[in-house]
């Protein structure tokens, strides 16, 4: 598996080979460096810390100045881990980089991002209900869920919502994994990825760019 | 800085050898059709009434009469399906969009000749 942090650049088209124009998401991904490298010894599990674009220095604190030196690079804004399986030892080291290369053969990916907020949303936006007519006397409840429950639904014991009932609330703003897309091209010097479709978040978003689960 | 990053992508797939043409010009546009596993090229001949979008969103509209029916296709500038674009005869435009041509038939459809280098060599 390939992993690889990254910023969400935008959209634009590009034609394939067949004459297809094809809607692409542009992420500039990496260079990572790995800045810890975790054990099952030391750490019970295997994992590889991977941090992306440099903080402010005015802005670091001691704690990441040290844990840096350890890669001897800089410290980092956004870190993650990359877990590896329990029996493969790490085949990277402290202070290695990652580039896009890394992807080359990769076909499909997988985009983890957090979405944009849409705020406090009703029912209708949050999760297509179809809402109340507009008129023939419907007064007040256009856009109302309608019944949530009644005595009778729990069997007996009543009065309680069936759980994970959808309603109103916060939607967007959450981590979403955008799976399965295809990766049309790799811009090694501009360290760029082009992946087909859309990717979750805005632009200028922070994304984690991964081999495909399904395709592994 | 981030529209030049999507520039760059999606400038890759330009077609670079595009001739000059421009409104009102009478074009040759041949088309790659594909019907099951055979390709031929198709040529559609017309009037340019209008273009639109900029860089690979670019589109192009030509406009001709066939069989006193107004037929429209509207063809991306940089579509590799889009073999080849030939303009034939420039035609005198005083506006970008030449919409008014739809509402036209017979003879009033022909615009005026207008002599230009991009066509002249042909």
């Amino acid at each position: 598996m390939v992993m690889l942090l990254g910023k969400k650049v935008g959209m634009t088209q590009v034609y394939n080979e067949a004459g297809d124009l094809l809607p692409v998401t542009v992420v500039q991904a990496g260079p990572c460096v790995v800045t810890q490298v975790k054990t099952i010894d030391a750490d019970g599990y295997n994992a590889v810390q991977l941090g992306f674009e440099d903080i402010k220095p005015s802005r670091v604190k001691k704690p990441q100045e040290n844990h840096a030196k350890k890669a001897k690079t800089t410290p980092k804004k956004f870190v993650k881990e990359m877990r590896l399986s329990e029996k493969i030892e790490s085949e990277y080291k402290l202070g290695d980089t990652i580039t896009v290369s890394a992807f080359a053969e990769n076909k499909f990916v997988d985009v983890t991002g957090t979405s944009k907020g849409k705020g406090y949303a009703g029912v209708m936006k949050r999760h297509g209900f179809g809402g109340f007519p507009a008129s023939h006397g419907c007064e007040r409840k256009h856009r109302a869920p309608g019944s949530i429950s009644s005595y009778a639904s729990d069997a007996g014991h009543g009065g309680n919502l069936k759980k994970g009932k959808k309603m109103s609330g916060q939607m967007g703003n959450c981590r979403i994994t955008a799976k399965n897309h295809k990766l049309v091209s790799i811009d090694e010097e501009n360290n760029l990825l082009v992946i087909k479709g859309s990717v979750p978040g805005s632009a200028d978003g922070y994304v984690v760019v991964r081999t495909a689960k399904s395709h592994l | 800085m981030k529209t030049k990053i999507l520039d760059s992508v999606g400038n890759k797939s330009f077609e670079k050898d595009r001739p000059h043409f421009e409104i009102g010009d009478t074009v040759e546009v041949h088309c790659r059709i594909k019907e099951g596993e055979k390709e031929r090229i198709q040529i559609f001949t017309g009037t340019v009434i209008a273009r639109k979008g900029r860089g690979i969103n670019e589109m192009f509209t030509v406009r001709r009469i066939a069989n006193n029916e107004g037929v429209e296709r509207i063809f991306p500038l940089h579509s590799p399906n889009v073999v080849d674009i030939k303009p034939i005869r420039s035609g005198k435009a005083r506006r970008a969009k030449l919409y008014y041509l739809r509402d036209r038939i017979g003879k009033a459809v022909k615009l005026s000749h207008r002599h230009s280098k991009h066509t002249s060599a042909r």
